[in-house]
């Protein structure tokens, strides 16, 4: 009779389990699936569908939308927007690192404020942020005028409308995500290593290239991901800072959506740009598992 | 033994970088003359233009429904989300699928609800939104909320359960109290996001309807204006009231 009883409580006490994980995962995870992943089906099945006639989807299978994205007018947008998101992604490599450093030789305290600093502006509007550059950089604006002043120029020069001002806007928006991520894998080395390392006869120098660089590396292929996906989906840099001159990829998927109405053809390269962020995330999750299976041995 | 020497000039030179553009713009906020870029005088007069046009009053309208709405819901799933991830189903890949929202290009969840409204016949306009915010904002706040489930024990719940309160007992007298600054901070962080938020809003809204970054875009494409000066000042500083605000909750850069 104990037994059973027993049996019977723990039914209860499972039931209760299931009941609650049901009421606290259902929600969210319904949401997920039906406003994220099932929408990014329809999108990996509109690449084999056709253009309505006036604009929509037709269920017509067809092949042309991979086909014609490899016409080189539009294999040359991938291209140059692989270019722009490299070079800003290194750039931000090369600025972000030493300032993730140089943040982990501040006190504790400080080391806080100034990462508070650093996200600050990512919190706030990306279209002002990008604005900004506008009021800053036009020939009328306040660089030219200033240097004006100064007599460093005798007259404006243009530094808007070409690729380097849309590099310079798509570090501006991303530098913070590098920064965070090296600084976040550079805090947690142990100190002792460095210290080991030195203790056996390395210089300071050979110390950092031994020990520190390898270590940070899964935070710098963070960052790296981080800076790079969003600068190549981004459509509102080139726009304002590349003049509209400038095209990348996102400006032709905003286009293909909203003004050509050309779906098919856009989910073509949509999908392109997402399996390059999970062939970024397989490739950074190889390098992980290499570093942590030599610290391992 | 905090020897930092040489790499100041990094450290500083790319705080100016950050914040030298914003303070530009702040500043030529207050400028006088309708001229762009040249100052003539301290005015506040820009400020009261906006607050008589119709176009920024009915956005500013718009994104705080948004925002408001799309906050609560993105609190809910995302707190509930959390606790039922670090309480009762310990899984890699489900955390990974709730993250995915946050991480994943705007572009890309952009196309994917447009297409999902428009299978379903579904208008355009501030609801779906809102249905789109609380996508990314509660991934956000599952974020926080897990960290913070990380970091506090679980053994005052256990006992609870062992001195017999009920699931329904524990849930709000221990974990919900003891969650209340991620899920603050949380909150906070998605209002400034659903607010600021264009790209998404861009693709999911209807014509009636524009919320303010979409006004803001509309403007900032036809050049520098003094309205929009004072218009992005603004923004950017209830923006940093509110990150400031939920700094004080939770540490905002580990939420990134």
């Amino acid at each position: 009779m104990k037994d059973l009883e027993s049996n019977k409580e723990r039914d209860a006490i499972q039931r209760r389990a299931l009941l609650s994980r049901l009421i606290f995962l259902v929600p969210g995870v319904t949401y997920i699936v039906v406003l994220m992943l099932i929408p990014l089906g329809f999108i990996f099945v509109y690449t084999f569908l056709s253009r309505g006639t006036y604009g929509g989807i037709e269920t017509v299978f067809t092949l042309s939308n991979y086909t014609r994205a490899l016409d080189p007018l539009y294999l040359k947008v991938l291209l140059d927007s692989i270019l722009i998101a490299t070079i800003t992604t290194l750039l931000a490599f090369a600025i972000g690192f030493p300032v993730a450093y140089a943040i982990t030789k501040l006190p504790a305290h400080r080391q806080n404020l100034m990462l508070v600093l650093i996200v600050l502006p990512f919190w706030t509007n990306f279209l002002i942020r990008t604005y900004a550059w506008i009021v800053l950089l036009n020939t009328q604006g306040f660089l030219n005028q200033g240097l004006m002043k100064l007599g460093v120029l005798s007259q404006p020069i243009s530094l808007l409308y070409k690729p380097s001002a849309v590099v310079l806007g798509l570090l501006y928006a991303y530098l913070p995500l590098m920064i965070l991520p090296i600084y976040s894998a550079l805090v947690r080395i142990d100190p002792a290593m460095r210290e080991a390392a030195v203790d056996l006869g390395a210089s300071p120098s050979e110390a950092f290239r031994q020990v520190t660089l390898p270590l940070a590396i899964p935070g710098v292929l963070i960052g790296g991901i981080f800076v790079f996906v969003p600068s190549l989906g981004n459509f509102i840099v080139p726009e304002l800072l590349g003049g509209g001159k400038m095209i990348m990829v996102g400006n032709l998927i905003r286009d293909q959506f909203l003004k050509a109405r050309d779906w098919p053809f856009g989910s073509v390269l949509a999908l392109s740009m997402v399996l390059m962020l999970l062939l970024l995330f397989f490739i950074q999750a190889r390098i992980n598992k290499r570093i942590l299976g030599v610290n391992h041995a | 033994m905090h020897k930092i020497g040489w790499l100041r000039a990094p450290l500083y030179a790319t705080l100016a970088f950050l914040y030298l553009p914003i303070a530009v713009l702040m500043f030529m906020s207050f400028n006088a003359s309708d001229a762009p870029f040249t100052w003539t005088g301290f005015s506040t007069k820009w400020y009261s233009v906006l607050l008589h046009s119709p176009l920024v009053i009915e956005g500013f309208k718009n994104t705080l429904i948004v925002a408001v709405i799309a906050t609560v819901m993105a609190v809910i799933l995302g707190t509930l989300l959390a606790i039922g991830i670090a309480r009762y189903q310990k899984s890699s890949i489900l955390e990974a699928i709730a993250l995915t929202p946050a991480i994943f290009p705007d572009l890309a969840l952009a196309i994917g609800l447009l297409a999902l409204f428009a299978t379903f016949k579904l208008s355009l306009g501030l609801h779906s939104v809102i249905l789109s915010h609380a996508l990314f904002c509660s991934a956000f706040v599952t974020a926080i909320v897990r960290g913070r489930l990380a970091q506090i024990d679980s053994s005052l719940e256990e006992a609870a359960q062992d001195l017999g309160d009920s699931q329904v007992g524990i849930f709000f007298r221990i974990t919900l109290p003891s969650l209340k600054p991620a899920i603050i901070a949380g909150a906070l962080l998605s209002f400034t996001l659903s607010l600021d938020e264009f790209v998404i809003a861009f693709f999911t809204d209807g014509p009636s309807t524009p919320t303010l970054p979409i006004v803001i875009y509309s403007m900032v494409r036809f050049g520098v204006s003094p309205e929009i000066n004072a218009l992005a000042t603004l923004v950017l500083l209830v923006s940093i009231v509110i990150v400031i605000i939920a700094q004080r909750n939770v540490k905002v850069q580990d939420s990134l």
